[in-house]
C-alpha cells in the first residue's frame, strides 16, 4: 500500500499532504522534511527510487511540483511511477493544463480528485474517464449561494 | 485555466455577494478562501506570513465561538490552507465534525476533507464521527455514501471499523458499481485495522469477479490479495479463483483498445499488476495452481510492450510472479534473462529494479544470474547510488571459486572510486570473498595490501585482529608480508587499520625483513634503525591513535630478541615509561622490568607467535584477545607450542603410535583473557626455571617471600596443600636418561593435573637438542609448556623441567606415551615410551 503521498515545490513548499497510515504531527512533519530534503538533494539523472527507513519511496517532477509517494517492499515502483502520471493526468483533464498555481488554489479540488482515485493506500479507480466524472457530478452537488442559504443546516 | 470551476465559484466558500454581508448585521464576511490565499502569497517574509496567520486564526476562532453556521464552511478550508503551511489547526477539529453533521453536501465535502486531515486515530474525539459516518454510510446521496466510505477507509480506527463494517459488509453486496468499489477498499482497511474481521466479509467476495467494471475488479483483486496475504484457509479457499484470475488476465492483454483504460497501448496496467501478484500468491508452493498460469505468465513475459515504463513495470511483476512460484524452468530462465534485458536499459529506474530483483533471485538461481554477470559488474560504475549499491551486493553475491580473479579485480576499483558510504562494507566483502576463494595465499596477502592501502581508514574494527590471523596462518608468506606491509607504511601511516596490521607483522616478522628472505618479489635492503625509526616514527606521530601507538610498542619491544640494536630499544622504552598515555606507560613500565629483572625470559616471551586457531568466523575468538588493546603484549599468556615444533610433528607421534585413542598433542591457547597482572602470574607459575635439581618431594610451601616475580625456583607456583599428597613418580629411566613426574593440582581447576617432568642425565656426556614429546588419550587434553632448556647436562648436574597441564574431565586414569629424542656424543637418539605408573591420585 502506499503510505503517503506528497506534492511539494522546488524550493520546498507543501502544496498537498494524503496520509494513509496514522501518524502524529510531530511524525508527519518529521517524514515532510526528510522526504524534501532526500528528493531535493538528488543530483541529476539518477533513478526515480530511493530507500527510507522500511519504504520504498518514488518520487517524480512534473515541471516546478514533486510528487512522492512512500511504498511497501513488496510494491511495484514503477507501477507507482504510472500511478503519479495518472493522478497528474486526472488533474491536468479537469483543471485544463494544470500548473502548480491551479492546485495551490484549489488544493480541496485536488483532495477531492485524488480521493476518487485513490483510498487507504490503494488504486480506486483505473478509469481514466470515471474519475473526473465522479468528481464533476459531485461538484453538481454543492449548493448555489441561494441553495445554501435555504436549507437548514441540520 | 478554470473552466471546471465555473460552478462552483459561487460556493459558500467564495461568494462576495452583499446580500450575504447584510444578513450579517453588518459584520464583515469572514474573507473568502482564495482571497486568503492570495493575500498570504504575498508576504514577503515569513514573519509577515506568521502576522497575516495569526490575524485570521483569530477571526476564524471567534467565528467558531459564535457557532456561525453559514461560514464554518468557509472558515475550516481556509484553516486547512494554512495547516498545510505548517500553522497548529486543532481548534478546528470540532468545526469538522459539524460540518460533517451538516445536510448541505459542500458542508459535508469539507467537514470529511478536514477529518481526513485534522483528525487522527489516536484523539478519542475522531469517535464522534462514528455516528455521522453510519448516517452517512445509509444516505440517498451515492456521493455522500462515497464520502463516509471514504474517511472510513482512509483513517478509520479500530473502534470505528468494529462499529462500522457491518455497514460496509452491506455496501460490498450493492450493485452499485461506484459504491462497490469503494466499499471493497474500505472492507480491506478494516481487515487491516481487524484482522478478525475477515470473515464476515467472506461471502460478499463471492461473484467480485464477475464485474465489468475495472474499478470493481481492481478493488475485488486488491480485497482477495488482503484476504489471502492474512489467512492460510483464505489463500487455500480463494485458489479456486486461479483459473477466472488467468481469464480476465487473458482478456485485458487480448481485448481491443479501450481509451478509458489504454496506458500507452496497454489496458489496464493497474489491474493486470494487481492480477499478477495475487496469482503470486496463489500459486506460491502449490504445483496446480502454478501449472494453471504458466501459459499466461509466458505470454505475458513474451508479448508485453518494452518500450514504455509501463509495460516494463508488467514485465516486472511478471518476472517477480514467476520466480516465487513453481515455475517449470524454462519460464525461470526467460524471467532471469528479463532481468538481464533490464540491466541494459538505458532507463536507470529499471536497471535499479533488475538489481534488486537479482538480489532476491542470485541464492535460488545462481547460474542464471551468473550469465549476467558481466553487466551487473558494469553497473558498479553507475552514477546513481542505489544503483552502484545494489550492484555492489550483487556482486559479492556472484563471487565464487571460477570468478574470483576478474571480480576482484573489478571490486578493487570499485573500492578505489567509490563513496566513503560504500567503503566499509566493500571492504569487509572483499575481505569475506578473499578469505572464502583466494587461489593462493599470495594473492589473498596482495589484496588484504591493496584493501588496506586503499580504504584503509573504512576498514571495519574487527578486520585488523582477523587479517592478523590470516597473515601468522600464511607461514610461507612471512616475508613478503611484512615487506610489503613495511613499504606501504614507508608511503602513508594515517590508515590506523593499515599501521596497527603492519607494525605486528613488524614486530613479528621483522627479522625476515632485515634478512631480506623475500622470495615472491625483490627482497628490499633495510638496517635495524630504519626499521626502527619507522616504529618510532608511529610512537610519535599526530596520526596515531593510542591503539596504534600500543602496537608499535610492542611491536619495538618484540624486536629486541629479533634485533641486535637492543640499548635502542631499551632506551625508548624506558621513555615510555612516563608515557602520559596510561595503557602506554603500563606497557613501557612493564617492558622495562622484562629488561631489568627478566632479561633471561625475554627470549621466550617474545617468540614467534604460533598459529592462531579461529573458532567461529564472526565469533570471538582467541584473536579478540589479540585486539589493539591487549594484544600482542608480552603479558598474554602465550605459551608457546612444545619447543616451537608446529603441529605436524605431533602427528609424527600419532602415525608412530598409531592407535585411535591417541589424540593430537593439545597446544591451543588458553581462553583466558589477556590481563596484565593476571597473567604473568600465571605464566611465570607455569615456567620451570633451570636451577638446582629440584627435589622431588611434594612441594610444600616454602618461605618465599610473597611477590612472586621474586625468589622464583623451579617450585611450580600453584601450591594446594591438598593436593600435596601426590607422590612423584618415574616415568622413563633409561640409557642414563631419567624423567621424573611431580604433580600438582592446579587452583582453580582441580580437574587440571599440573605435572612437572624433572629430566635427567647420568652419563658423562651432555644430551643436547633435548625434546620432550607426549600424548594422552582423546578422553584428556593436555598442554605441554616451554621447557626450561634444551640441555640435559651430564652427570647430573642439572635438569630440563618442562610443565605439562592435563584437564581431565572424565576423570579416567591417566595414560601417556611420550617420545624423546636428543643428541648424545654426536649421534641423534629417539625413543618412545609409555607412563602408566600414575598413582591414583592425580588423576581422581
Amino acid at each position: 500500500m502506499i503510505h503517503f503521498l506528497l506534492l511539494f515545490s522546488r524550493q520546498g513548499k507543501l502544496r498537498l499532504q494524503k496520509w494513509f497510515t496514522p501518524l502524529s504531527e510531530r511524525e508527519k512533519k518529521k517524514v515532510i522534511r526528510d522526504m524534501t530534503m532526500s528528493v531535493l538533494s538528488r543530483p541529476p539523472r539518477t533513478s526515480n527510487f530511493l530507500q527510507w527507513r522500511d519504504l520504498k519511496i518514488v518520487y517524480k517532477r512534473y515541471a516546478s511540483l514533486y510528487f512522492c509517494v512512500g511504498l511497501d517492499e513488496k510494491d511495484n515502483e514503477l507501477l507507482a511511477l504510472e500511478m503519479i502520471h495518472r493522478y497528474v493526468e486526472l488533474l491536468d483533464k479537469y483543471f485544463g493544463n494544470v500548473c502548480e498555481l491551479d492546485i495551490i488554489f484549489n488544493f480541496e479540488k485536488a483532495y477531492f480528485i485524488l480521493d476518487e482515485f485513490l483510498m487507504g493506500g490503494e488504486i480506486l479507480e483505473t478509469s481514466k474517464f470515471a474519475v473526473g466524472g465522479s468528481v464533476e457530478e459531485a461538484d453538481t452537488l454543492q449548493e448555489t449561494m441561494e441553495e445554501y442559504m435555504s436549507k437548514p443546516a441540520y | 485555466m478554470m473552466t471546471n470551476l465555473s460552478r462552483t465559484s459561487f460556493t459558500i466558500l467564495d461568494d462576495s455577494s452583499p446580500f450575504l454581508a447584510s444578513l450579517r448585521l453588518n459584520m464583515p464576511a469572514p474573507i473568502r478562501l482564495r482571497e486568503l490565499i492570495r493575500t498570504i502569497r504575498t508576504a514577503r517574509t515569513q514573519a509577515e506570513e506568521r502576522e497575516m496567520i495569526q490575524k485570521e486564526c483569530a477571526a476564524i476562532r471567534s467565528s467558531f465561538r459564535e457557532e456561525d453556521n453559514t461560514y464554518r464552511c468557509r472558515n475550516v478550508a481556509k484553516l486547512l490552507y494554512m495547516h498545510m503551511l505548517g500553522y497548529p489547526a486543532h481548534f478546528g477539529q470540532l468545526e469538522c465534525l459539524k460540518l460533517i453533521a451538516s445536510q448541505k453536501f459542500t458542508d459535508k465535502r469539507i467537514g470529511y476533507l478536514g477529518a481526513m486531515l485534522l483528525l487522527d486515530e489516536r484523539q478519542d474525539v475522531h469517535l464522534l464521527m462514528t455516528n455521522c459516518i453510519k448516517n452517512d454510510l445509509n444516505h440517498s446521496t451515492q456521493y455522500v455514501q462515497g464520502l463516509a466510505l471514504c474517511t472510513l477507509g482512509c483513517m478509520g480506527s479500530s473502534e470505528m471499523c468494529r462499529d462500522l463494517a457491518g455497514e460496509v459488509e452491506k455496501l460490498l453486496k450493492t450493485s452499485n458499481s461506484y459504491l462497490r468499489k469503494k466499499a471493497a477498499l474500505c472492507a480491506v482497511h478494516v481487515i487491516r485495522k481487524v484482522p478478525e474481521l475477515m470473515e464476515m466479509f467472506l461471502p460478499a467476495t463471492k461473484n467480485l469477479l464477475s464485474e465489468k467494471n475495472h474499478g470493481v475488479l481492481h478493488t475485488s483483486v486488491v480485497l482477495l490479495t488482503e484476504m489471502c496475504e492474512r489467512s492460510p484457509d483464505m489463500l487455500a479457499h480463494f485458489r479456486k479463483l486461479v483459473p477466472q484470475l488467468v481469464r480476465i488476465l487473458k482478456n485485458l492483454i487480448m481485448s481491443g483498445y479501450s481509451p478509458e483504460h489504454d496506458v500507452s497501448g496497454i489496458s489496464d496496467p493497474f489491474l493486470q499488476v494487481r492480477i499478477l501478484r495475487l496469482l503470486r500468491i496463489l500459486g506460491k508452493g502449490d504445483d496446480d495452481s502454478s501449472e494453471a498460469m504458466n501459459d499466461i505468465l509466458a505470454q505475458v513475459a513474451t508479448n508485453t510492450e518494452t518500450s514504455k515504463n509501463v509495460g516494463n513495470a508488467i514485465l516486472y511483476e511478471t518476472v517477480l510472479t514467476i520466480m516465487d512460484i513453481k515455475s517449470e524452468s524454462g519460464l525461470r530462465v526467460l524471467a532471469i534473462n528479463i532481468l538481464g534485458r533490464f540491466l541494459l536499459n538505458n532507463d536507470k529506474n529499471i536497471r535499479y529494479v533488475a538489481l534488486t530483483s537479482l538480489l532476491k533471485t542470485v541464492q535460488t538461481d545462481h547460474n542464471a544470474v551468473q550469465r549476467h554477470r558481466s553487466t551487473i559488474v558494469d553497473c558498479l560504475k553507475d552514477l546513481d547510488v542505489s544503483i552502484k549499491r545494489r550492484a555492489m551486493e550483487l556482486s559479492f553475491a556472484l563471487v565464487n571459486g571460477n570468478n574470483i580473479r576478474g571480480m576482484m579485480k573489478e571490486l578493487l576499483y570499485f573500492l578505489d572510486s567509490c563513496d566513503p558510504e560504500f567503503k566499509a562494507d566493500c571492504a569487509s566483502g572483499v575481505f569475506l570473498a578473499a578469505e572464502k576463494y583466494a587461489p593462493s595465499k599470495r594473492w589473498h596477502i596482495d589484496t588484504i595490501m591493496r584493501v588496506l592501502t586503499t580504504a584503509g581508514s573504512y576498514v571495519r574494527d574487527d578486520s585488523v585482529p582477523n587479517l592478523i590471523q590470516l597473515i601468522t596462518n600464511s607461514v610461507e608468506m612471512h616475508a613478503y608480508t611484512v615487506q610489503r606491509l613495511y613499504k606501504a607504511l614507508l608511503d602513508d601511516i594515517s590508515q590506523q587499520p593499515l599501521v596497527q596490521v603492519a607494525s605486528w607483522c613488524i614486530g613479528e616478522y621483522g627479522d625476515l625483513l632485515l634478512s631480506g628472505q623475500c622470495e615472491e618479489e625483490e627482497p628490499i635492503q633495510v638496517t635495524e634503525d630504519e626499521v626502527l625509526d619507522v616504529l618510532e616514527g608511529l610512537l610519535v606521530s599526530n596520526l596515531s591513535t593510542p591503539v596504534t601507538r600500543g602496537y608499535s610498542l610492542t611491536a619495538i619491544m618484540k624486536l629486541s630478541t629479533r634485533f641486535s640494536s637492543v640499548n635502542r630499544i631499551k632506551k625508548v622504552v624506558s621513555i615510555y615509561g612516563s608515557s602520559i598515555d596510561v595503557e602506554l606507560q603500563q606497557r613501557a613500565v612493564e617492558y622495562n622490568a622484562l629488561f631489568k629483572k627478566y632479561d633471561h625470559m625475554r627470549p621466550a616471551l617474545l617468540e614467534r607467535m604460533p598459529i592462531m586457531e579461529k573458532t567461529a568466523s564472526n565469533g570471538p575468538t582467541e584473536i579478540v584477545q589479540t585486539n589493539g588493546e591487549t594484544e600482542p603484549s608480552v603479558v598474554e599468556p602465550k605459551h608457546p607450542p612444545p619447543i616451537n615444533q608446529p603441529a605436524s610433528q605431533g602427528n609424527d607421534l600419532l602415525d608412530l603410535l598409531g592407535g585411535n585413542d591417541v589424540p593430537v598433542i593439545q597446544t591451543t591457547m588458553p581462553t583466558k583473557p589477556a590481563s596484565a597482572g593476571g597473567e604473568l602470574l600465571d605464566l611465570l607459575g607455569d615456567l620451570s626455571l633451570g636451577g638446582p635439581a629440584p627435589a622431588p618431594a611434594p612441594p610444600a610451601p616454602t618461605s618465599q617471600p610473597p611477590f612472586l616475580l621474586d625468589g622464583l625456583s623451579s617450585q611450580p607456583l600453584f601450591n594446594d596443600i591438598a593436593a600435596a599428597g601426590i607422590p612423584p613418580m618415574t616415568a622413563y629411566n633409561k640409557n642414563g636418561l631419567k624423567i621424573d613426574f611431580t604433580f600438582e593440582r592446579a587452583n582453580p581447576n582441580p580437574n587440571v593435573a599440573v605435572i612437572t617432568i624433572h629430566a635427567s642425565n647420568s652419563t658423562e656426556a651432555d644430551m643436547t637438542d633435548f625434546v620432550f614429546q607426549a600424548a594422552v588419550p582423546k578422553t584428556f587434553q593436555l598442554q605441554l609448556l616451554s621447557p626450561s632448556s634444551n640441555v640435559v647436562p651430564a652427570l647430573n648436574q642439572g635438569t630440563v623441567t618442562q610443565v605439562i597441564r592435563v584437564l581431565n574431565q572424565q576423570k579416567q586414569q591417566l595414560r601417556m606415551r611420550i617420545k624423546l629424542t636428543y643428541t648424545h656424543k654426536g649421534s641423534a637418539v629417539q625413543d618412545l615410551a609409555e607412563v602408566n605408573n600414575f598413582p591414583p591420585q592425580s588423576w581422581q
